[in-house]
């Protein structure tokens, strides 16, 4: 009997070869799907995570979303994130991210970690940069959730590339009003046509 | 002076020597042709396209990889065996260029006729397990030493059952003669031994692809387990030689297989040698086909299938032929 199984056993066994032989057969014949980068580009970015990128305000195309909370420098397991700001009618500060402590106001240091910068209606402040340290990001997407306003998004920048370290130390701020201005030239250049 | 070229050609020596040339040359080609068509089946299979930038189609590619094998530094590790070491890669190339001479390509270009020509292949294929012992055993490498283990194991466990198989055909054709083989299956497809005989040959392709170390039985150098297997230590042409003779004993155990299986230069119409060659790389395309299709076995899989399955049926299937040959005759 056991003997029999075994038989049989073998023979489906032997079946099953041939089916995974048929699938790579047939995906042989298949057209290819790699896109031979130089020469042509992938067009459906739809799902690609590149560096994080602050999103614009609706009303104003060269101002971000940021309330400038601090909760994704705090959040990020890499300490990419660092911001320079400056309360209303004041000097700038920064948020160094290596030493991680904020320099608020009148020069109080403030242990990033486990605090964040008081509300927005209690300090009125305006960001100087956003910069990110793409050399050290992992991707995670902390940031862009934790984000209370949505001023986080991930970027299609699939081709980026660059020969130093110098080339992914991103001033996002200045990549988002750059981009702003890039993109209105286009539209009213087009307008005009 | 043509007639007295002629007449130098026709003395054994010469014969013998002007093939063996032919041969390294085709070898050596063979190679870098394989490699290249190995690249792009693993592509298309994986819808990819396969070496692709380096001359048309990528065509270039194995050129290049030669290339570079040829200019690395060649590198003994401390504590190895520096003589058994440098002597292993020769070694496991040199026994594959004898193994062509009784190859009968076609009734015109045979390197040499012999009473034994498959004796003769079956012993010259199997020292190359030899080298790769060496090899492994002279790297003073873990991984090497284990490959070289593996290597031994499987090779002698997997040439029973294919002598056994070619042993059955030896008995219906009752000869050791490769082209008395071939012509054994001139009447037409039907009289090919593969479907005389489709036992003995699934057993034969199964058992060559665990000789010549090929995926799925690629257990001397599965690169997840043992990085290189018996070649870990091994750079340039000495690593070169290594893959050379890999893809030589895959066209020999192929071209035996169209000798022995397929009916060797005779094709449906125009029989010729271009018929060989073309048997012959088809069966390569199906090992490659393997390759990419299998995932690496297990070694206890390995060896049960072997002695408990192609050892078994070879054995049927020898007594049966032995019987079915008595009764006929
Ligand atoms: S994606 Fe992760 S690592 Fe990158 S900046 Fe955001 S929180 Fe930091
Ligand atoms: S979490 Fe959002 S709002 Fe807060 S600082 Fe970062 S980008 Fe600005």
């Amino acid at each position: 009997m056991k003997i029999m199984t075994n038989y049989s056993n073998a023979i489906k066994g032997l079946l099953g070869l041939l089916k995974g032989l048929k699938i790579t057969g047939v995906e042989f014949f298949k057209p290819q799907l790699t896109i031979h980068y130089p020469r042509k580009e992938v067009t459906n970015l739809a799902t690609y995570r590149g560096h994080i990128d602050l999103v614009a305000k609706e009303d104003a195309p060269l101002e971000p979303k940021c309330i400038i909370c601090g909760k994704c420098a705090e959040v990020c397991p890499s300490a990419c994130i660092s911001m320079e700001m400056h309360v209303k009618g004041e000097q700038s500060f920064a948020s160094p991210a290596e030493c991680r402590t904020i320099t608020v106001g009148h020069g109080i240091e403030i242990p990033f970690s486990g605090l964040r910068l008081p509300p927005a209606e209690v300090i009125e402040r305006e960001l100087d940069s956003f910069n990110l340290d793409y050399n050290y990001c992992s991707l995670c997407g902390l940031c862009v959730q934790i984000c209370p306003v949505g001023s986080l998004t991930f970027s299609k920048d699939s081709y980026l590339a660059g020969t130093a370290r110098k080339n992914f130390e991103f001033d996002l701020l200045q990549r988002l009003r750059e981009r702003s201005r890039r993109s209105s030239q286009t539209t009213t250049a087009q307008e005009k046509r | 002076m043509m007639s007295q070229l002629l007449s130098y050609l026709s003395l054994p020596l010469v014969h013998l020597i002007l093939s063996l040339v032919v041969i390294l040359a085709f070898l050596g080609v063979n190679g870098i042709v394989l490699i290249y068509v190995e690249r792009k089946v693993a592509g298309f299979i994986q819808r990819r396209p396969g070496p692709y930038e380096v001359g048309p189609w990528g065509l270039l590619q194995p050129l290049a990889d030669a290339l570079k094998l040829l200019s690395k530094q060649l590198v003994t590790p401390m504590g190895a065996d520096k003589i058994l070491f440098w002597a292993a890669p020769i070694l496991s190339f040199a026994p594959v260029v004898i193994c062509f001479m009784p190859m009968p390509v076609s009734p015109m270009f045979t390197g040499m006729e012999m009473n034994l020509g498959l004796i003769l292949i079956l012993a010259f294929t199997s020292l190359n397990v030899l080298a790769l012992c060496l090899a492994g055993w002279s790297s003073n490498n873990k991984y090497s030493l284990l490959g070289a283990a593996r290597a031994v194991s499987q090779s002698v466990a997997y040439e029973i059952p294919l002598l056994i198989t070619v042993l059955a055909i030896a008995f219906q054709t009752g000869s050791l003669n490769l082209s008395e083989i071939v012509a054994s299956q001139t009447k037409g497809i039907w009289s090919w031994n593969i479907f005389v005989q489709p036992i003995a040959f699934i057993i034969y392709i199964i058992a060559v692809t665990a000789e010549t170390n090929r995926a799925p039985f690629d257990l001397p150098e599965a690169e997840s387990e043992l990085t290189a297997g018996f070649h870990t230590e091994y750079a340039g042409m000495h690593f070169g030689l290594f893959f050379l003779a890999e893809y030589s004993y895959m066209i020999v155990v192929c071209a035996v297989a169209t000798v022995l299986f397929l009916g060797g230069w005779h094709g449906p119409f125009l029989s010729g040698p271009f018929w060989f060659i073309l048997k012959t790389y088809a069966l390569i395309l199906v090992l490659m086909w393997f390759r990419w299709t299998f995932p690496r076995v297990r070694f206890d899989q390995l060896l049960n299938i072997c002695w408990k399955w192609l050892i078994p049926l070879s054995l049927i299937n020898l007594v049966l032929t032995a019987l079915l040959v008595k009764i006929v005759r």
